[in-house]
């Protein structure tokens, strides 16, 4: 069985300076968790866009008039979105990384290095992030 | 003896399921996003190329599976954070409740969508 802990007031933010890697690494997965979901109900209500779209007439489709089409095309201008899309990048990434250092811990792996773990996923979340820019930006300016 | 911590109660089938999505999760969104920004760019999206995409049977089950395992993951995610945060008794029982409808109203409108893409006359 699980033990519960009492972890005390976390909402204390008072207490950051206290909090060690792993109490960190639970803070970032949570949050990115948060944000993940958050983004899938929001993303498939645009997505959602493609059911009015289906009934669009052949030429409207082929025009890239449809309602789908452009809702995308229209926030993919958007600058701000673009730099949404990278931090939802970097979030998505934190998470895989951090969730894998999670399901290695449970199968007993890397029990004794799992703060150089944490701190090597916050590195590779940064370097990937970083080197996704380009890409995500393109066309934007 | 160090004790052994996990916010899941071990052994429990939504603990295995919570680890069997995240295992497919990882391999899934890596190729999602991979083929959505780096093969195609999102600024070039048309509902011609969704729709050719959906319309092969192995992306489309692919999307609807990845749909059903990252619903469940978020969910359950979510769901296991707030028990974590000590929500009990009524609350707990009315927040399980809305959690399992917004899944399902997520599914519904997510394969509706897909079938539309797909030109399956079922949405």
């Amino acid at each position: 069985m699980s033990q519960s802990y009492d972890r005390g007031l976390i909402e204390d933010f008072s207490r950051w300076r206290e909090f060690e890697a792993g109490m960190w690494a639970w803070i970032f997965h949570k949050f990115t968790g948060w944000v993940l979901i958050g983004y899938l109900f929001t993303h498939i209500a645009v997505l959602s866009t493609g059911i009015p779209a289906s009934g669009a007439e052949t030429a409207v489709l082929q025009a890239g008039t449809d309602v789908y089409t452009q809702t995308i095309v229209s926030l993919e201008q958007l600058l701000l979105v673009r730099i949404l899309e990278v931090g939802l990048l970097a979030v998505a990434v934190f998470h895989m990384l951090n969730g894998t250092r999670l399901l290695l811990v449970d199968l007993g792996v890397g029990l004794e290095s799992q703060d150089r773990s944490f701190y090597a996923s916050l590195v590779l979340t940064g370097a990937i992030t970083v080197a996704s820019v380009p890409t995500f930006v393109a066309g934007a300016f | 003896m160090a004790t052994r911590y996990s916010s899941f109660k071990q052994g429990g089938r939504l603990w295995l399921l919570q680890r069997i999505t995240a295992a497919f999760l990882l391999v899934v969104l890596a190729f999602h996003f991979f083929l959505l920004h780096f093969v195609n760019h999102a600024n070039e999206v048309s509902f011609l190329a969704s729709s050719a995409r959906m319309g092969t049977v192995s992306y489309y089950s692919l999307m609807v599976l990845f749909l059903l395992t990252a619903t469940f993951h978020g969910v359950n995610g979510v769901y296991n954070a707030l028990v974590n945060q000590g929500l009990s008794g009524r609350k707990r029982t009315v927040v399980k409740w809305t959690l399992v409808a917004a899944s399902a109203v997520l599914i519904v409108q997510g394969i509706r969508t897909a079938n539309a893409w797909a030109g399956i006359p079922l949405y």
